[in-house]
């Protein structure tokens, strides 16, 4: 029989499915061991990868967006907690789907490494014999000529050309596409390099965002993000102590057409030091164009307004006097914000309220934003006073207002009292003190990340694919050809076994042995395409 | 011509190559129904047999169809043809119209993948004769091209986020990779009627348009080539291309974001097709059917994920 080596052929020997032996503690390792590294283990586990991947888009995440998981608790008080414990809002790092991308590395480890060994093997060994019976392979094709068995050899080294060749008396073996199975071993090793490099930089790396205004600094510790996750192995000493002032921030909106108010260019300038007490550089980051300091990304990945707001409280002193960043809620940047006065006496003050970039008043109807950039700002606050409870010991978020100990203003007639404000005005409060809106800033919301060897999963990745081509593309095949002198004539076989099964091998042999005959020129007769007899 | 007049002639030409493509569907379809009212032909034997000139990829020798049926068949290919090249137009007026890349949108996705779909399909007419998965590549073209005009949008320049030439790379990528899904789709899908009619019909049943078809084993072949073809292109534009733009637009390489899960799905969804063609016991149906799978999560993540799941990449919408 032909001696078949299919790559396969190591991971499917294991006859996976049969009855478990019942055989001691040994026995039953090396079992379970060839079960895991089968090939039908691996496709199992790949398909069962897939299945387990679906939740995580359907379902928020945690590490995605943790708001929508707030939001999701709160719509669904009931189920939300049954699903978190079986890791449905934080599906990637899930016990179970850890579970199955771990079998998948170890199977795929152990498919691996026998593999390479197999592979070492092969690339020292010769083509095999020839198999006796050339009609059970899947082609094959006999003639005559009149050439020595010795000119044959000759000539189908010729015509083979590149591949490994042995002429033993009159048998003639050949096999090529040795690459095929290094692609497919390069390509499944760099899929254990890009799972170690994703890995690593995940358990190293950090990012974060923070929220910067116009002429406000951000400086790289942990006190300054709004957000932050970081790795496992991280350590928050080892964060570069970079910082950066945010001059400039500039928006440009489309003014015209069907797309009117749609952005088009955003672009933050300023400037940056690596290490305190280093020189001053200036700095310009765009959309798609982050910003590199020692390692660290930063990127621009939101933005919106800052009116600047001073409030004097009922003593007369300035109890307030900053940027406030307004979280924009729709396309025309109508934002909404709260400013926290805890510094106010006799009492604190607290306001809630919304900012338009370009305020609209349609037929006595409450204004609204038409355009996301500033053309008519308006800023609308409620106001409260009490005690914000910032001194409970509880975070607290800086957008959301405690109103628990905090009672809203009103007007004479029992309605809720509203400051409405365009930049430069001033209004006064009913409990005394006033409030001003100074003037408009843009904030950009900055994201900062930093991952290290980052290099590693794109080189191999890339590599990978290359293998995979490889691979995928090589067709490892063998050629042999027996020649015999039967009287004045030589007989001549030929035949033709690819070891991966792909189409064209029938026609593949018939244009090799047409070249063959071709190179057997000193034969009299000429060369006649074989009889199709495959 | 003002930038306006470019958009509209767009609007026109993607409009105009549709009703050619459901033209070439409806001649395609013609080809089938004419061929079923011939008497019984004598069916090559299952075994595989060359051309001479070896110029048949699929190694069958197909009984020649009746006249009128080739005449159809033939039809359906000149229009898609024509089609191919009235889509090519308006897909290049919009470039014009909007002043970039034509695919920065649904819509636009829509057209350009159509246009691209046919190439491929016109290609592989030319060199391994598919013309039998001509119904399906034509049904699928107008069913997209009529579904995109509901997520029409003027032409228009794009938002910061897509101002990147990896996403040129990306979505170009995606796209080949996704002709080849769908011819190696199609092939499957059609491997699994055809092994199935070759297990159960007695020899003396076998006229119907399917025996005119290449052998099961010759459309196995074929979907295996798409897929080896599309599977590497697919890795590049999912795993490598993709994360490269999200690493610069988002500051990390892969999140987890519906689009990226979808891609990810759908890449070990075909790994795994590639793997069942060499497992024991998976190979043939099993594998078929996992190569469909992964071509409805490729669909689903172009489709679905946008108008049901949103997420970082729903403004591409
Ligand atoms: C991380 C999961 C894996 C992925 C994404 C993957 C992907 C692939 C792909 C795309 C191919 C097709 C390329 C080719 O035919 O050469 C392939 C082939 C192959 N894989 Fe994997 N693989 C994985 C794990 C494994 C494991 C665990 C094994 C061991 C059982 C394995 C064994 C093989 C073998 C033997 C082939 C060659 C098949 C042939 O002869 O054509 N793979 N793999």
């Amino acid at each position: 029989m032909v001696p078949r080596l299919r790559n396969g052929d190591l991971m499917t020997s294991s006859r996976p499915g049969g009855p478990a032996p019942a055989l001691g503690a040994r026995e039953f390792g090396r079992w379970t061991w060839r079960q895991l590294t089968s090939m039908r283990t691996a496709l199992m586990l790949l398909l069962l990868l897939a299945l387990a991947a679906i939740p995580g888009s359907l379902y928020p995440q945690r590490g995605v967006d943790p708001q929508k998981v707030e939001t999701y608790f709160l719509m669904h008080p009931t189920s939300a907690p049954i699903l978190d414990k079986i890791g449905l809002f934080a599906v990637y790092s899930s016990p179970w789907f850890s579970a199955i991308y771990l079998l998948l590395m170890v199977s795929l480890v152990g498919c691996i490494i026998p593999r390479v060994g197999v592979y070492a093997r092969a690339l020292r060994g010769r083509p095999p014999k020839a198999p006796r019976n050339f009609a059970r392979l899947p082609a094959s094709a006999t003639f005559e000529t009149d050439a020595s068995v010795d000119a044959v050899m000759v000539a189908g080294r010729r015509v083979l050309g590149r591949a490994r060749i042995d002429v033993v008396g009159g048998e003639f073996r050949a096999e090529k596409g040795y690459l095929r199975e290094a692609g497919n071993l390069v390509f499944h090793i760099c899929l254990v390099i890009v799972l170690v490099g994703v890995a690593a930089g995940s358990l190293w790396g950090y990012r974060g965002a923070a929220i910067v205004a116009e002429g406000s600094g951000f400086s790289n510790s942990l006190t300054q993000y709004d957000e932050f996750n970081s790795g496992a192995l991280f350590n928050a000493a080892d964060m570069p102590p970079f910082s950066l002032a945010l001059e400039d921030f500039s928006a440009k909106f489309q003014l015209e057409g069907p797309q009117r108010g749609s952005p088009r260019h955003f672009e933050a300038t300023g400037n940056f030091t690596e290490r305190p007490g280093a020189d001053e550089k200036p700095f310009k980051i765009e959309v798609n164009h982050p910003l590199e300091i020692d390692g660290t990304s930063i990127f621009l990945v939101g933005q919106g307004y800052a009116p600047v707001i001073k409030v004097i409280d009922a003593e007369g002193t300035v109890a307030f006097n900053d940027a406030v960043p307004f979280l924009p809620r729709d396309a025309t940047y109508t934002s909404t914000g709260v400013v926290k006065v805890p510094d106010a006496g006799p009492e604190q003050l607290g306001f809630q309220g919304f900012f338009l970039p370009t305020a609209v008043a349609v037929g006595g109807k409450a204004p609204i934003s038409a355009f996301p950039a500033a053309a008519n700002p308006l800023l609308g606050l409620f106001a409260f006073h009490g005690e914000l409870g910032l001194d409970d010991g509880l975070p607290q978020s800086v957008y959301v207002l405690d109103k628990e100990k905090l009672t809203q203003y009103q007007t004479k007639d029992g309605k809720p009292f509203r400051l409405s404000l365009s930049p430069g005005r001033t209004a006064d409060l009913p409990g005394g003190g006033s409030v001003e809106f100074v003037g408009l800033r843009q904030f950009t919301k900055l994201q900062f990340s930093s991952t290290p060897i980052l290099q590693v999963p794109l080189w191999g990745i890339s590599l990978g694919v290359l293998g995979l081509m490889l691979s995928l593309s090589i067709r490892p095949r063998r050629t042999w050809i027996r020649a015999r002198r039967e009287g004045s004539r030589t007989v001549v076989e030929v035949a033709a076994l690819d070891r991966v099964s792909r189409d064209g091998l029938p026609t593949d042999l018939d244009d090799f042995v047409f070249r063959l005959q071709a190179a057997l020129v000193s034969s009299p007769e000429t060369p006649a395409r074989p009889k199709d007899d495959l | 011509m003002t930038l306006a007049d470019f958009a509209n002639f767009s609007n026109y030409a993607v409009a105009s190559a549709t009703v050619v493509l459901a033209l070439a569907a409806i001649a395609y379809l013609a080809e089938w129904g004419f061929s079923r009212q011939v008497s019984p032909v004598e069916v090559a034997a299952p075994r595989e047999l060359v051309a001479a000139d070896g110029s048949v990829i699929a190694g069958d020798q197909l009984p020649a169809l009746p006249e009128r049926s080739q005449v159809a068949g033939r039809i359906g290919t000149s229009l898609t043809v024509l089609s191919w090249g009235i889509l090519l137009t308006g897909v290049i007026a919009r470039g014009f119209a909007a002043q970039r890349v034509p695919w920065g949108n649904m819509y636009e996705f829509a057209c350009a993948a159509i246009l691209v779909v046919l190439s491929a399909y016109l290609v592989m007419v030319k060199v391994w004769k598919i013309e039998w998965l001509g119904a399906v590549v034509a049904a699928f073209g107008v069913v997209v091209l009529g579904l995109s005009m509901l997520v029409y949008v003027p032409a228009g320049p794009l938002v910061p986020a897509l101002h990147s030439y990896w996403l040129v790379i990306h979505v170009a990528s995606a796209m080949v990779a996704g002709s080849g899904f769908l011819v190696g789709a199609a092939a499957s899908a059609f491997y699994l009627v055809k092994s199935r009619a070759e297990r159960n019909t007695p020899a003396a049943e076998r006229t119907s348009y399917i025996w005119r078809l290449p052998s099961s084993a010759a459309m196995d072949r074929l979907a295996f080539r798409v897929h080896a073809f599309s599977f590497p292109v697919w890795t590049f534009a999912a795993l490598i291309s993709g994360p490269i733009w999200a690493q610069y637009a988002w500051g990390r390489y892969w999140g987890w974001d519906p689009k990226e899960v979808w891609a990810f799905i759908t890449w070990v969804i075909y790994a795994g097709y590639l793997h069942a063609r060499v497992t024991a016991g998976w190979k043939g149906k099993a594998a078929a059917i996992i190569a469909l799978v992964g071509f409805v999560s490729f669909i689903f993540n172009f489709v679905g994920v946008n108008l049901f799941v949103g997420g970082l990449h729903s403004y591409a919408k």
